[in-house]
């Protein structure tokens, strides 16, 4: 998918009306199937960038555009349609207790299945293959029937993951994917996550506070204070760019 | 970090708790003066003896066969009652829950919520709210005009007050659990139902579960009173008994209520494990 932001600015929705905005008026664009990393300081509005991109939040200001079109312009309806074509991976996984890995595995799956199928699969899962090869791709193909409440932090994340790869999604937003995870797991799940989104021809970006692994991505966006602060290519983050965006608050 | 001072040591919502606290109190006195609230009155000697002549008349409980293949069959029926009656509640609480709920409004995803469907979530509520402030006496008062003594005016009358109260409960159950998971599910694109089967159910049923078996106890014992004006079952057995000032055969339905009470217990306690 393609996406352009126009001076997009955005707040939190319990953020009192004339306080200042989490994103500052922000000008992007992405083209179809480019791979891109966010990194910055905690609270530099990474997260709420993602959020705005993936229709979570509506703009304080300017435009986000979805393949051409306002999706802000849309009938609720349209919206939600268009939101099946967005994939938005939290940072918490979120995993409803007592459902079975398969099963939030497969719900990536929802927005293109009718009602009846969703509760066929609820029954007995439609397609446990589709989950049980995503979750191969993090290593944890052996945990498709287990609940994810019995799952550690890791093994939740990285089905948090796997669902990404079910979802017929065009636009993958994943919010800190290696947080939970120990450095060699990290590599392996980034890896599984950017050979999916080559191979479907997916616009995958990704919010990391690992820069570098944030360095390995063709596209580096460093924010700071609700800001980009640069727009490069990896080879062109330099480590006194990287100093400077994490340097202390004088 | 800024040069301000640290912040003082004190707890600042402490002033707000003991205002509270004693608000509270406050508003609870007149409440215990209104109802003539004097629970001495229950330890003076004639009020003891007459209390010991009720329940003495209980004893001992009456266990002749007979009598016990009437009760079972009544107990049954009291059963059936409170059993279909929790049916028909369920026919309709459950659709009302699913509509009056917030966290399955699309439109409120990113922020406030739509006027139609804020109108239609409220309309929702006002009419549980309806349902549930009758009391089921009355809904059955006006059923066995309708359809005669009998049964069927207590399985309406459970369905209608019951529906009420299960819509509401359900309704705050699945709007106070994590809802994380159900709006993941909204975010991703997927529709109100299928985020409520993959988000929410699993979140909620062993509250659910919980709270449904505890109605239909509750139901249970509604039952008995709707007996009272002839809605059949145990309830209406223990007015003719009482009505004979036959203590004894009181006692043994009171038996078996509890009995049902327990056997409900069990059954909530061993489905909430099986849920996990």
């Amino acid at each position: 998918m393609k996406l352009a932001l126009h001076g997009l600015a955005a707040r939190h929705p319990a953020a009192a009306g004339g306080s200042a905005p989490a994103l500052r008026p922000v000008r992007l664009s992405v083209e179809p199937g480019e791979q891109l990393a966010v990194v910055g300081p905690s609270g530099a509005g990474k997260t709420t960038l993602l959020h705005a991109l993936a229709c979570a939040l509506q703009p304080a200001a300017g435009r986000l555009e979805l393949d051409g079109a306002d999706p802000w312009t849309l009938p609720v309806s349209g919206l939600q349609k268009l939101r099946g074509r967005l994939f938005l991976a939290p940072q918490a996984p979120p995993l409803a207790p007592r459902q079975r890995v398969v099963t939030a595995v497969l719900a990536a799956r929802l927005p293109r299945q009718t009602l009846l199928a969703s509760l066929r699969s609820l029954v007995y899962p439609l397609n446990a293959e589709a989950a049980r090869d995503a979750l191969a791709r993090f290593d944890l193909a052996d945990k498709l029937w287990d609940r994810v409440d019995r799952l550690s932090g890791g093994e939740r994340q990285r089905v948090g993951l796997a669902r990404v790869l079910v979802s017929a999604a065009s636009l993958w937003l994943i919010d800190e994917p290696l947080s939970s995870l120990d450095p060699s797991r990290a590599a392996m799940a980034i890896d599984a996550l950017t050979r999916a989104a080559r191979e479907r021809g997916a616009t995958l970006i990704t919010t990391l506070h690992q820069v570098d692994v944030a360095t390995r991505f063709p596209r580096v966006l460093g924010m700071r204070d609700g800001e980009v602060r640069f727009d490069l290519p990896a080879a062109e983050v330099s480590a006194e760019r990287l100093a400077a965006l994490y340097a202390e608050h004088s | 970090m800024s040069a301000a001072a640290p912040p003082a040591l004190r707890d600042p919502a402490w002033t707000g708790r003991v205002f509270w606290s004693l608000a509270a109190l406050a508003l609870l006195a007149p409440a215990l003066v209104a109802t003539e609230f004097k629970p001495w009155l229950l330890v003076e000697p004639g009020a003891l003896k007459a209390t010991g002549r009720f329940v003495g008349d209980f004893l001992p409980p009456k266990f002749e066969p007979g009598f016990l293949w009437l009760v079972a069959q009544e107990c049954w029926r009291t059963v059936a009652i409170a059993t279909a009656g929790m049916a028909l509640a369920l026919v309709l609480a459950i659709p009302m829950a699913l509509i009056a709920n917030s966290v399955l409004s699309v439109s409120a995803l990113p922020g406030r919520m739509h006027a139609l469907p804020f109108a239609v979530r409220q309309g929702v509520r006002a009419l549980l709210i309806v349902l549930r402030s009758v009391p089921e006496l009355v809904w059955a008062l006006v059923f066995v005009r309708v359809v005669g003594l009998g049964p069927t005016a207590g399985v309406l009358a459970i369905a209608l007050t019951y529906s009420g109260m299960l819509g509401k409960v359900y309704c705050e159950i699945l709007e106070s659990d994590d809802r994380a998971a159900t709006h993941a599910l909204l975010r991703n694109g997927a529709g109100r139902l299928q985020a409520f089967f993959y988000g929410m159910l699993p979140q909620s049923a062993s509250e659910l579960t919980s709270y449904t078996v505890y109605r239909w106890e509750c139901a249970i014992r509604s039952s008995a009173v709707l007996g009272f004006v002839g809605a059949g079952g145990l309830g209406q057995q223990m007015d003719n008994s009482m009505k004979m000032f036959n203590g004894s055969e009181v006692a043994t339905m009171l038996l078996v209520f509890m009995l049902l009470v327990g056997l409900a217990d069990g059954a909530s306690a061993w489905l909430r494990r099986r849920i996990g």
